[in-house]
């Protein structure tokens, strides 16, 4: 493996790229102080006020016994040690009961400040992301549909991360500002001509510091975008590994993802001469200011206007005074990061919830069944109704199919019933109930809902069937497997039921995902079935054992479907055709197809599935209605 | 591969993809390795190994012409301050002091800058070797090893993993010989100025340094179990979001809540455990620390006191221990740089070490196609242990030439997909075998096999990219109407052309989603571009409605027309017009013949195209 393999490539393709090609979302660097988030952030820190002000305390005494440390070393030199006055032990022995008393007082505040810190924060963040993740629990689904997974944990993880860092590094950077006030301040009264001379190249490292933070910062993101643009690469090659090696894309992509890992190496070269080059500046001018210690306090010391001690407390005291400028700067940055980061959470947290229980909410412990919509108008946009004044009703017990080419408000109507969004106008009613007069948790037990896309949780699989109820036993559990048949299938695996589902169910079949999600929804046991038909197709023996299973859920309940087979429209009590938001046409299959309507022309087609008739042919059967 | 591979190789095969590896125990020989790898820069490791001994020496040199300098002070006191020429001479030596201790702190700036910027010049380079390693490696490691292995796994080695190797030549290597010197020579310079204060100053450093390298692998240990539970709790809310309909419908929150709020207590309790052990390492070294002064101020004190020792050594003495805080508890990063780089280390080259199982064969030639005719010669074939798969394929035979057609039908695990897997070597024929024009397909180069064998999968994986880059994924020279032409063909152009951006948009992850059906047709576009000899359809129009597939293989017929297909496929409209149909169950052929001859036969073909007949039948046959 060398570093620069000399292939012989003709001219790079044009197309071909390794990594995603989407810009990744550009740092903000916001502003280092936004008042809205800093209030916000206030809220959130009220509960913890005692512990901040304990910890805000201990940083005083902390720093204050920080600074008192040289201040004893120059005693000790001074009083107990210096000139040539033979000074007695007794002296000595007095600072260095007050050497260790500061020494412990030292360490007590030293502990209670970081762990009260470290802890707070801790809890800080913890508060947010449940703050945030809770929230997220109960905004419309409006919201959850347009917002992607991805970008919502950022936010739960990244975010708050950039937080925790700021957190962690804001209350030593307090202790950091005190001690750099505390340490000029003990300078200047130690002696002012020396202090102000030792002190002239603090500025100067300020300058150099002022020039370098924006190159630096530029090079450090330079790494950091490089570094994520060849992880990204990276892992475009774990996860298309089949279409690459298929492809025998191999020998290409390598060259491609050895520039991005070049430019990594390249750019993280950069960012390490950046942080280094600061380390002889440092150290020069640290030189500097104890030359000018030495030089400067030796003669005053040889002219007997400055004491021995003296001149050793401004030794020590160099030694440190660079550090508060060093963090000081970079926390900075950090504080810009953390309010972009705020802004980003609290923006979360403060999104609209429009459905919530009214006051006055009921939760009846049975209801009969009954779904009705009474002249429902809704959308998603202002202006754009999706659902035109829908009237309709669904006796207990009865099975409706919703049919309908995509887009006539299918998925929209069984939404409503479920109250996810509130209509714009008239009213749903489930079991004489409106919903807005019913809670949220009483219209989950009462209405099962079967989504066109199973989906299963990283949990066994018994926990998966009984999502709905944890209560269900697990006899309920088996016999609800077995009445969809799962059973079989279940018991062939290892572990039986008790087999963990990895990544959404991978290592299951859609089809067993599908039977899988049957069972969750014969466990509810609920009065009203609402279910959106799987649109895949999945092979004729795995249809069949499907069909089976939705016959044994629908015996006894109330049921709405968006239905894409062909046997569950037929098999239904009543057929509902949708179309642009309003009912076309209703009645039995055989009514429906004696009339000669849509239905009857879409029925005709003889296609396995509504949803599969291109576009045109629909058009055509469209047309007819209109001209009819 | 100049990587240095000590392990015995191991083949892909056998492996089982999951590595445990004992994160307690040091393996020196992985250790020797990242070392020797560090070691192929001689030249930056010298000078860094230079830099790095001036940079300690300088350091030691500090403290000395401080004690001077308060001597010379003190002794300008001392002597009767009479005369002008003591003074003179005096001033001139703290001036030659000072001049000397700013020379000293530069040239100590620029070795301990070129010391960290070798060091780690050294580290991004190795990481950069190592990253083209790994990518090389996963590119060449069997698919069926893929399948095994966990996804995130993978990431974490390419990432994390490279990182911890990374920085042992800056935090282990180097870091190891700034710190033996500046401790082992302050130590003796210490000793050197008075035995029992050198020993009372120095005693905090073993205290410090073990109870900082406890610390370290104690702090690693939670790290990693935070990390665990960090983990575990992104699943909950990923799944959680994901599935947020679900829990809706479901009225599910209280209990989702719960779950939250579990895993989070027992990840913000591992964080604050983490916090306190922190805290209480660092502010007992700070505290020891300060007391070992304590001891050396009085200690001290009470000997200038007795004339035993100078002022002028005593600030010696202190400013040695000032410059010796912090590096004696970079010997805690140092003890857990070497754990981290032993794990991290070993944990990558378990992956290098690995030899594919599926490879060029030592003589492989590429194959030389001449008809394009595929021959499957009584093929058996048994599923590898570790799928916990007992299933096997036998007695298989077949030929298809160029213009043929092949359907193959049956139930779900009768081994339909296993066969398109044998075809371009996912898994070697455990029997009988493969041959395309009368070659083996084992004695023949992969990138040959598979140039000359396009599959379309049931599932494209699209790259996040444009759609034309997705297209040509297989023949990245093609040029635009080439790439037109299969999108014709597969029925995706006018979806393609209506987007805003055309052939520019943007698919993918956080792309523009498309339907299955769609991602099909990108699959079957992108299969026939790179024109291959061999066609095998894998179940890859299921999401495609009947009439779009009846299009889309109207379109392919002058495609098909001299080249050798293969559809595998439960729909049986699919393959109703191939030449010959194989019925497979439990890994045998069953039924075979044309259509009307498997019609005629009245078994499970004939069954199976019953029951598909029309959805009407299905909801008969249930009832």
């Amino acid at each position: 493996m060398s570093a620069t393999p000399t292939r012989s490539t003709p001219p790079k393709p044009p197309l071909a790229v390794v990594g995603s090609q989407i810009e990744q979302d550009e740092e903000l660097f916001g502003r280092a102080f936004d008042r809205w988030v800093v209030v916000r952030f206030l809220s959130y820190i009220a509960p913890y006020r005692r512990r901040i002000a304990i910890g805000v305390a201990a940083v005083l005494v902390f720093t204050l016994s920080q600074l008192a440390i040289p201040l004893l070393v120059r005693a000790v030199f001074d009083d107990a040690l210096g000139g040539l006055a033979l000074a007695d032990g007794a002296v000595l022995r007095a600072i260095m009961v007050a050497f260790v008393a500061v020494v412990l007082v030292n360490y007590v505040a030293n502990h209670l400040m970081e762990t009260i810190v470290g802890e707070t924060a801790q809890n800080l963040l913890f508060d947010l992301r449940r703050a945030m993740y809770g929230h997220l629990q109960v905004v419309s689904l409006t919201f959850m549909d347009k917002t992607e997974v991805g970008r919502l944990m950022s936010r739960l993880q990244g975010d708050v991360y950039a937080l925790q860092e700021f957190l962690e590094s804001s209350i030593f950077a307090v202790g950091d500002l005190v001690l750099l006030f505390g340490i000029v301040t003990v300078l200047l009264w130690l002696d002012p001509v020396l202090g102000a001379l030792t002190l002239s190249v603090v500025p100067l490292l300020a300058l150099v510091r002022i020039v370098w933070l924006p190159r630096a910062r530029r090079a450090f993101m330079d790494a950091r975008e490089a570094s994520s643009a060849t992880n990204g690469a990276l892992a475009e090659n774990v996860h298309g590994i089949r279409a690459i090696q298929e492809l025998t894309r191999e020998p290409l992509n390598a060259d491609l993802f050895e520039e991005k890992a070049r430019r990594n190496l390249n750019t993280h070269l950069r960012a390490s001469a950046f942080t280094n080059v600061m380390i002889p500046i440092v150290d020069t001018l640290t030189g500097a200011a104890m030359a000018i210690i030495i030089v400067i306090g030796g003669a005053m010391v040889l002219n007997r206007e400055s004491d021995i001690g003296v001149m050793v407390a401004f030794l020590f005291y160099t030694q440190r005074f660079f550090d508060p400028i060093r963090s000081l700067t970079i926390q900075y940055s950090t504080m810009q990061r953390a309010m972009a980061a705020g802004q980003r959470i609290f923006e979360v947290i403060d999104v609209e919830v429009d459905v919530a229980d009214a006051t006055d909410a009921v939760d009846p412990a049975t209801i009969d069944g009954a779904i009705s919509f009474d002249h429902v108008t809704f959308g998603y946009e202002p202006g754009n109704p999706v659902l035109k004044d829908i009237s309709f009703a669904v006796a207990p017990g009865e099975t409706v199919a919703l049919v309908g080419p995509t887009g006539s408000g299918k998925t929209s109507t069984t939404a409503l019933a479920h109250r996810f969004y509130d209509v714009w106008s008239g009213a749903v009613r489930i079991g004489g109930y409106d919903v807005r007069e019913l809670t949220q948790a009483s219209l989950g037990r009462h209405i099962a809902m079967v989504l066109q896309e199973p989906f299963l949780f990283s949990a066994s699989i018994r926990d998966n069937i009984r999502f709905a109820k944890t209560a269900a036993s697990d006899a309920e559990v088996e016999a609800a497997a077995r009445a969809v048949g799962a059973d079989a299938f279940i018991r062939r695996l290892a572990d039986g039921y008790d087999t963990m589902l990895e990544q959404g169910g991978a290592n299951l079949s859609l089809g067993q995902r599908q039977l899988l999600s049957f069972a969750r929804a014969l466990v509810a046991d609920a009065k009203i079935l609402v279910l959106d038909e799987a649109t895949a197709s999945v092979d004729s023996y795995t249809e069949l054992e499907i069909q089976r299973a939705l016959k044994r859920l629908l015996t006894g309940r109330t049921a709405l479907i968006i239905a894409h087979r062909l046997a569950t429209i037929r098999d239904a009590d009543r057929i509902i055709v949708l179309q642009d938001g309003a009912i076309v046409e209703t009645g039995s299959h055989h009514a429906l197809m004696e009339k000669g309507g849509l239905y009857a022309r879409l029925y005709r087609m003889n296609y396995a599935s509504f949803d599969d008739i291109p576009a045109d042919e629909l058009a055509a059967a469209l047309d007819g209605g209109q001209r009819t | 591969m100049a990587i240095d591979t000590r392990a015995p190789a191991r083949s892909d095969h056998a492996d089982g993809g999951t590595y445990r590896i004992d994160v307690s125990k040091v393996d020196t020989a992985v250790l020797r390795r990242i070392t020797a790898m560090a070691f192929r820069f001689p030249g930056r490791m010298a000078a860094g190994i230079t830099a790095t001994v001036a940079a300690a020496l300088m350091q030691l040199l500090v403290p000395q012409y401080l004690g001077q300098a308060v001597d010379q002070a003190q002794g300008l006191l001392a002597g009767a301050v009479s005369g002008r020429t003591d003074r003179d001479a005096a001033e001139a030596a703290l001036w030659t002091t000072a001049g000397l201790l700013l020379l000293v702190a530069v040239g100590r700036g620029l070795a301990t800058m070129a010391q960290n910027y070798l060091g780690e010049a050294v580290g991004h380079l190795i990481g950069f070797d190592l990253r083209m390693a790994y990518y090389r490696q996963l590119q060449r490691l069997s698919l069926s090893w893929h399948d095994r292995v966990h996804t995130g796994d993978l990431m974490t080695r390419g990432i994390l993993d490279i990182e911890g190797v990374r920085l042992w030549t800056d935090t282990g290597i180097l870091r190891m010989f700034y710190l033996s010197i500046l401790i082992g020579g302050g130590a003796f310079v210490l000793l050197g100025i008075d035995p029992v204060l050198g020993l009372v100053a120095l005693a905090f450093v073993p205290i410090v340094g073990v109870r900082a390298s406890f610390a370290r692998l104690k702090l690693r240990d939670t790290w990693l179990a935070l990390q665990d539970r960090m983990s575990a709790l992104t699943k909950i809310m990923e799944e959680n979001l994901g599935g947020i309909r679900v829990v809706r419908a479901f009225a599910a929150q209280d209990h989702e809540m719960a779950k939250f709020d579990q895993v989070s207590a027992a990840a913000l309790e591992t964080a604050s455990r983490r916090v306190r052990l922190f805290v209480l390492s660092t502010t007992q070294m700070t505290f020891v620390y300060f007391l070992a002064m304590a001891a050396t101020l009085w200690i001290g004190g009470t000997k200038v006191l007795s004339g035993t020792i100078t002022l002028g050594q005593l600030t010696e003495v202190l400013a040695f221990m000032l410059i010796l805080q912090m590096p004696v508890r970079q010997i805690g990063w140092m003890i857990n740089s070497i754990a981290r780089a032993s794990t991290c280390g070993g944990r990558l080259f378990n992956v290098l070490d690995l030899t594919p199982s599926i490879a060029d064969a030592p003589d492989a030639q590429p194959l030389v196609l001449d008809e394009g005719v595929v021959r499957f010669e009584d093929v058996g074939f048994r599923y590898p242990t570790w799928a916990g798969d007992s299933r096997t394929l036998s007695g298989i035979s077949f030929e298809i030439r160029p213009g043929r057609k092949i359907g193959i039908v049956g139930p779900p695990g009768a081994g339909k997909s296993t066969l398109a897997q044998l075809l371009n070597r996912y898994y070697d024929v455990g029997a009988g075998r493969i041959t395309i024009d009368g070659q083996d397909i084992r004695q023949v180069t992969l990138a040959s096999l598979r140039a000359a064998v396009a599959i379309v999968q049931q599932e494209a994986f699209l790259f996040t990219a444009s759609i034309d880059h997705n297209v040509a994924y297989g023949a990245p020279y093609a040029m635009r109407p080439d790439i037109e032409r299969s999108t014709q063909t597969a029925q995706l152009h006018s979806y393609v052309s209506g987007l805003p951006a055309s052939y520019q948009t943007l698919v993918g992850e956080r792309g523009v989603s498309l339907s299955g059906g769609q991602r099909q047709r990108l699959a079957i576009a992108r299969a026939i571009l790179p024109a291959a000899r061999v066609l095998v359809f894998d179940d890859s129009t299921a999401a495609i409605d009947a009439a779009t597939e009846r299009r889309i293989r109207d379109a392919l017929a002058h495609f098909t027309a001299d080249r050798a297909v293969i559809v595998i496929a439960h729909r049986l409209s699919s393959l109703i017009d191939a030449d010959e149909i194989l019925f497979l169950e439990d890994g045998r052929v069953v039924e075979r013949g044309d259509h009307n001859s498997l019609m005629a036969l009245g078994g499970r073909y004939r069954k199976l195209h019953d029951l598909q007949a029309g959805g009407g039948q299905v909801a008969d046959v249930t009832s």
